[in-house]
């Protein structure tokens, strides 16, 4: 077992290389960074010293470790844009991130499991018929619209709810938190469900599907032959037998959900990184766009390592070493 | 009539009542929402095509655009003129005429980008699953790679790369091939990870081995003989993911990076209409967003049937 | 003697568009304390879905249409849900084929035993567990106390087999379906696993339906026997009986088609009542094509000379550690002789279809030369070169299902050799080739313009066979060419392989796990065993001389179903 993490880990941290290398070569051939950094009016001398200063006229290899050296301090250098430590801005903006995505999350899982089960168990009914209806709808929904009209609905028509932003936050050390004010989680309703409705609507789809699979394979017939209640077979079996190829695919979606996660913030102008990353690229702020990437690369990385340590606690076939 | 004739004729038959009598044939023609929704798709999609014939006025022709129409509201509504039927947008362009050529914009960008997806990932598919060993491994990584960057997220990076090194007017000339790249690059995945499996299973199968044995060249087996079995998922991909490149496209045309306002898709036209959203003139955004949710629900049916119809298990 | 399961007048329907399709039809069996009765059927015979009907667990859209089940006095076909799911595993349980898939591979035994027994017995969990430790030392696994903790992949498929039976019987049912319990299973596990089966019953008074398309099986355990043909059951009677007097006519030819191993036949006897092959035209060879300029060079000595030959599979990922060596094919030498059948006959994992691979080319040796008419094939360099002996060799496969590719029609499978190798000349002597084979093989002209779904297993192991024809082969390779048919259609199968070697001259290599068809096709046979051939002999001699100890064993495990022999004594 310790073999299989290690090596996991060890092609995280090669994705994480060739992460870095795509955002240091962003970083440094889109654009002169140093016409980033100086005004007009700086002389060619002036730029030279800049250029020979910031090692810039290093080979690319010094260059790239330099680049990785200081990520892994996670130094990002200035924005072009805000003038300020990409770090500390990413800083600032991963609560409100944080928040929504964990919200959305919940609601997703806690709506979502359940109801790919039913509609697993209960093909043939009505209210799965029903069900699998609203999760089409639900993928043929764009986020952005379904935020549209959210808004439309209850900001502008009937006037419940805000329309944008994270209402007031309150200030715990670094972080900020809008789970303690009454305009805070209003904001966070609109935001969190359009987010949570794409992620409901991939795990019923997934969990029927998987769990449609299971329930055909020989141990859940044998299991009915053996008298076995509804509820063992259903629960213990089969959903168990459901989550193992369930986790895999979740943790391969993380990528989209942070995209969706962009998408409901651009909408609802949630003061998030998704926010800061698109505002980044009206400006071609290089440093924050590489920021983030390597920022999501990390997110994916470590979910996927984590789903892979699952395995182990869920599937017995791999914690023996043949 | 000589033999050959007849044999022919025979065989021509055969096509015939076997597709009547083809599973398929008959779940369509006894499922309302297969039929339907391949209506729904294809009047859409011929009104597309036909934009020119079909919508009342020419938005792009800045002649026929006269400001003083701008934010009509629908024909139904106080104001509003059967000249244009869904009213006007800020320009005093018609909204269903937008429609029209928008969706026409939506569907290129999303067939291209399919037809992109698939050539690369069934090849990829093809080589991986057949190939085996190191360029199997190495193969599938790049695609989990490229799996855990999404089609928005690829696009975004490439819409601000190229803002760093384009120029803004040859940008929006390019911005439609742009798109059509990102979502293909990052559609192909889900092809080549299906037709990798269906190719593992058909490689072991003695029908390869029967054309190893006649002699047949490695291509000739993969294409000609491997191929056609390994289709049939492909042909179901193929039309969810049109509905997903579609979105995709609207998405990002609404973020902002997509294509552009002087040639606008749906997507386009919904971010255009937003920001009238709050003074009242919901059918701007409303009205391309409906038919937008109605063609991707159509072609998603259509998929969803299409699945459970070449999936006989699963019913 | 009590009667525990009394089926009367079953029938089992499957509506379909195309109509309702009957599965059984006026089924009737009695299963009596302590019995073990048989139900004997080619595939489609219905039997399955008697099994099935009786523990109400029949797959959609299937339903029971008439007739009635009654278990221990009780009718049972028209209980609701609930109440049929407290019988199942306590009154009535079942055995399935496969023992790789029927258990969860997720939880432990232990805990798959116990779920079971609590669910039907009032018992605690320690009680239920020292039961299960006891079940499973009755089933024949060693060292069950820490066995029981293990998971399934931790067993082997045998002990798996014993697993599932454990569970089956873990609630005390008195009645037990198997249905092919051994059929996943190679010779030497299914004796044992009969052998337990058989003394599992005897011991506690339950009884046993055993549902099997193996005559062999039925002579194995059967107390009377039930013959199923077509949704019906034409005879029932005593398994002596049956085996050695049957009375319905499809009995009869049933039992004949079923190769003998005491005693080579010049061909199977005529089997009637199976599915019409169509009628076999012979060919003038002497004019047509197929027997025409056949331009080889005649050999002196062997056709097929192999020497020495190893293949070395490495398993394990490139990356990862636990790579290992699997030697499949470790030095083995034969040499076949024009005009001879040569068997190669083992266990399976023994290596012998991985050598059909190589002689053929679809592996690459390890080791080992090959030479076919004299030639040795490895220095061939060109691929031209080699396609021109590769036409010389044609492959017939086990799975009819998988050796015709479903998205071709039958003219293009058959023609796509004569093609290839650009055997004919114009498109319209093709045709008429492509014809005239499926003519010979007895398939019919018609069969061209259809593609393989519309076929049976038997007529598509015909078109398969056209295919090899079609290159204009000397040499044919035959792996385990029947072994995925019923017996009747086998019988039709190898007497067209026989005839078509006579008619052509053709040389075989023919591989099979099948004693008994081993002895009515070869000339000499090797028998291999963990890559390895232990001994080889003319048939006669290995049948009735075996030298080999590994040889002695497969004969004594070879069914014995000899009409003069009792086959089990009665109950």
């Amino acid at each position: 077992m310790l073999l299989f993490i290690l090596k996991r880990l060890a092609q995280s941290v090669a994705v994480m290389l060739v992460v870095a290398l795509i955002a240091f070569s962003l970083f440094r051939y889109v654009g002169d960074p140093i016409d980033s950094m100086v005004g007009q009016d700086t002389t060619l001398q002036q730029r030279e010293q800049l250029r020979e200063r910031l090692g810039l006229n290093d080979p690319f290899f010094v260059q790239y470790a330099r680049f990785i050296g200081h990520a892994v301090q996670g130094d990002f250098g200035l924005s072009y844009r805000l003038r300020q430590p990409v770090d500390s801005l990413l800083a600032q903006r991963f609560p409100a991130t944080f928040e929504l995505s964990l919200v959305s999350a919940i609601m997703a899982l806690v709506i979502g499991v359940p109801m790919g089960v039913y509609t697993a168990l209960n093909r043939r009914g009505i209210l799965s018929r029903g069900f699998m209806t609203l999760s089409l709808i639900g993928i043929s929904l764009p986020t952005f619209l379904i935020g549209i009209l959210l808004i439309l609905l209850f900001g502008v028509i009937l006037r419940w709810l805000p329309t944008f932003g994270r209402g007031d936050v309150v200030h715990i050390g670094w972080w900020t938190t809008g789970f303690l004010t009454a305009s805070g989680l209003k904001s966070l309703i609109m935001p969190a469900i359009t987010l949570a409705i794409f992620q409901m609507t991939l795990i019923v789809r997934l969990i029927r599907a998987e769990m449609l699979e299971v329930l055909r394979t020989d141990y859940v017939k044998f299991a009915r032959a053996r008298g076995l209640k509804a509820r063992t077979i259903n629960f213990r079996i089969a959903l168990k037998n459901t989550l193992v190829p369930v986790m895999t695919i979740i943790g391969l979606q993380i990528g989209s959900i942070i995209a969706f996660a962009i998408i409901t913030e651009s909408v609802f102008q949630w003061p998030g990184m998704g926010l800061l990353f698109i505002q980044a690229i009206e400006n071609v702020d290089i440093p924050v766009m590489a920021a983030y990437l390597m920022l999501i690369a990390f997110i994916f990385v470590v979910i996927n390592l984590t789903v892979d340590i699952l395995y182990f606690v869920v599937d017995p076939r791999l914690r023996v070493q043949r | 009539m000589s033999e050959v004739e007849a044999a022919a004729e025979a065989e021509t038959i055969g096509w015939r009542s076997r597709l009547a009598d083809s599973d398929l044939f008959y779940a369509f023609t006894h499922s309302p929402v297969a039929i339907g929704s391949a209506v729904v798709t294809a009047v859409i999609l011929l009104a597309a095509l036909f934009a020119p014939f079909v919508a009342p006025h020419d938005p792009f022709d800045l002649a026929s655009i006269d400001l003083m129409n701008s934010l009509l509201p629908p024909a139904w509504m106080d104001g509003g003129s059967w000249a244009f039927p869904l009213g006007t947008d800020d320009q005093g362009r018609d909204v269903f005429s937008t429609i029209l050529y928008g969706a026409r914009i939506s569907l290129l960008v999303g067939f291209l980008s399919v037809i992109l997806a698939m050539v690369i990932g069934v090849v990829v598919g093809l080589v991986s699953g057949y190939a085996g060993g190191l360029v199997d491994s190495i193969l599938m990584r790049v695609a989990d790679v490229q799996l855990s960057f999404p089609a928005i997220l690829i696009a975004l990076l490439i819409d601000g790369v190229l803002r760093g090194i384009v120029p803004r007017d040859d940008y929006d000339q390019i911005a439609v091939y742009v798109l059509v790249l990102a979502i293909g690059s990052s559609f192909w995945v889900q092809y080549a990870r299906t037709v990798r499996s269906s190719v593992m299973i058909e490689r072991t199968k003695e029908y390869v081995q029967a054309g190893q044995v006649i002699g047949l060249p490695t291509t000739t087996i993969l294409f000609r003989h491997i191929m056609p079995n390994v289709l049939g998922p492909v042909l179901v991909i193929a039309t969810i993911q049109l509905a997903l490149a579609i979105i995709t496209e609207a998405t990002l045309s609404f973020l902002g990076v997509g294509v552009p306002p002087t040639s606008p898709s749906l997507g386009t036209l919904i971010r255009i209409g937003n920001d009238y959203l709050f003074s009242g003139e919901w059918w701007i955004t409303i009205f391309p967003g409906v038919a937008l949710v109605v063609l991707v629900l159509a072609i998603n049916l259509l998929g969803d049937w299409l699945r459970d119809a070449l999936n006989p298990k699963l019913r | 003697m009590t009667i525990l399961l009394d089926i009367d007048g079953l029938r089992v329907e499957f509506p379909s568009r195309r109509g309702d399709v009957v599965a059984a039809k006026s089924i009737t069996l009695k299963l009596a304390a302590g019995e073990i009765l048989g139900v004997v059927g080619e595939s489609g015979a219905g039997k399955s879905t008697i099994g099935n009907a009786a523990m109400g667990l029949l797959e959609r859209p299937g339903r029971v249409s008439a007739g009635t089940v009654t278990l221990e006095g009780q009718r049972i076909d028209n209980l609701g849900q609930e109440e049929m799911r407290r019988l199942r595993g306590a009154k009535i349980s079942m055995i399935f084929q496969d023992p790789l898939t029927s258990l969860d591979p997720l939880r432990t035994i232990a805990e798959q035993l116990i779920t079971t027994m609590r669910t039907h017995l009032p018992i605690d969990e320690a009680e239920a567990r020292r039961r299960a430790i006891k079940l499973m030392d009755q089933v024949g696994i060693p060292d069950p106390e820490r066995r029981i903790d293990h998971y399934p992949h931790q067993f082997s498929g045998g002990m798996r087999q014993r697993v599932v039976i454990a569970l089956a019987l873990c609630a005390e049912p008195d009645v037990i379906i198997a249905d092919e319990p051994t059929t996943a299973l190679d010779v030497s596990i299914q004796a044992q696993i009969l052998d337990l089966l058989r003394s599992l019953v005897k011991e506690s008074g339950a009884g046993m339906l055993i549902i099997t398309h193996d005559m062999g099986v039925i002579a194995e355990i059967a107390d009377r026997v039930a013959v199923m043909y077509r949704g019906e059951v034409v005879e029932t009677g005593p398994t002596a009986k049956i085996l050695g007097d049957p009375d319905h006519a499809y009995t009869r030819s049933l039992i004949s088609a079923v190769p003998r191993p005491d005693v080579k036949l010049d061909r199977f006897p005529l089997v009637e009542h199976i599915e019409s092959a169509g009628t076999r035209k012979s060919l003038d060879l002497k004019t047509h094509w197929l027997g025409q300029h056949r331009d080889y060079e005649a050999v002196e000595g062997p056709l097929l000379d192999v020497r020495d030959l190893k293949m070395i599979f490495q398993l394990g990922s490139l990356f990862g550690g636990g790579r290992q060596e699997v030697r499949a094919v470790d030095g083995v030498s034969f040499d076949i002789r024009p005009g001879e059948t040569f068997g190669l006959v083992g266990e399976s994992g023994s290596g012998k279809s991985t050598v059909a691979r190589l002689v053929t080319g679809i592996y690459k040796p390890t080791a080992g030369e090959i030479r076919f008419a004299g030639t040795d094939l490895a220095k061939l360099g060109s691929r031209k070169a080699l396609n021109r002996y590769r036409r010389q060799m044609q492959m017939i496969f086990q799975d009819p299902y998988s050796s015709v590719n479903p998205r071709m029609k039958v003219r293009d499978i058959v023609a796509e050799p004569i093609r290839f190798h650009k055997l004919a000349g114009s498109r319209e002597e093709v045709r008429r080739i492509v014809d005239d084979l499926l003519d010979h093989v007895g398939l019919g002209a018609r069969a061209a313009a259809k593609f393989p779904h519309e076929f049976s297993g038997g007529q598509r192991q015909r078109i398969s066979i056209a295919r090899a024809l079609a290159t204009r082969p000397r040499f044919l390779i035959c792996d385990e060419p029947t072994s995925a048919l019923d017996v009747s259609i086998q019988a039709q199968i190898l007497n067209l392989l026989k005839d078509l070697q006579d008619e052509l001259g053709l040389t075989m290599l023919f591989i099979s796990h099948d004693l008994p068809v081993i002895r009515q096709m070869c000339d000499r046979v090797a028998v291999m065993r963990r890559g390895k051939i232990v001994e080889t002999a003319a048939t006669e001699d290995l049948f009735e001389r075996p030298q080999d100890d590994y040889t002695r064993h497969l004969m004594a495990l070879m069914p014995r179903m000899q009409r003069e022999t009792p086959a089990a004594e009665m109950a």
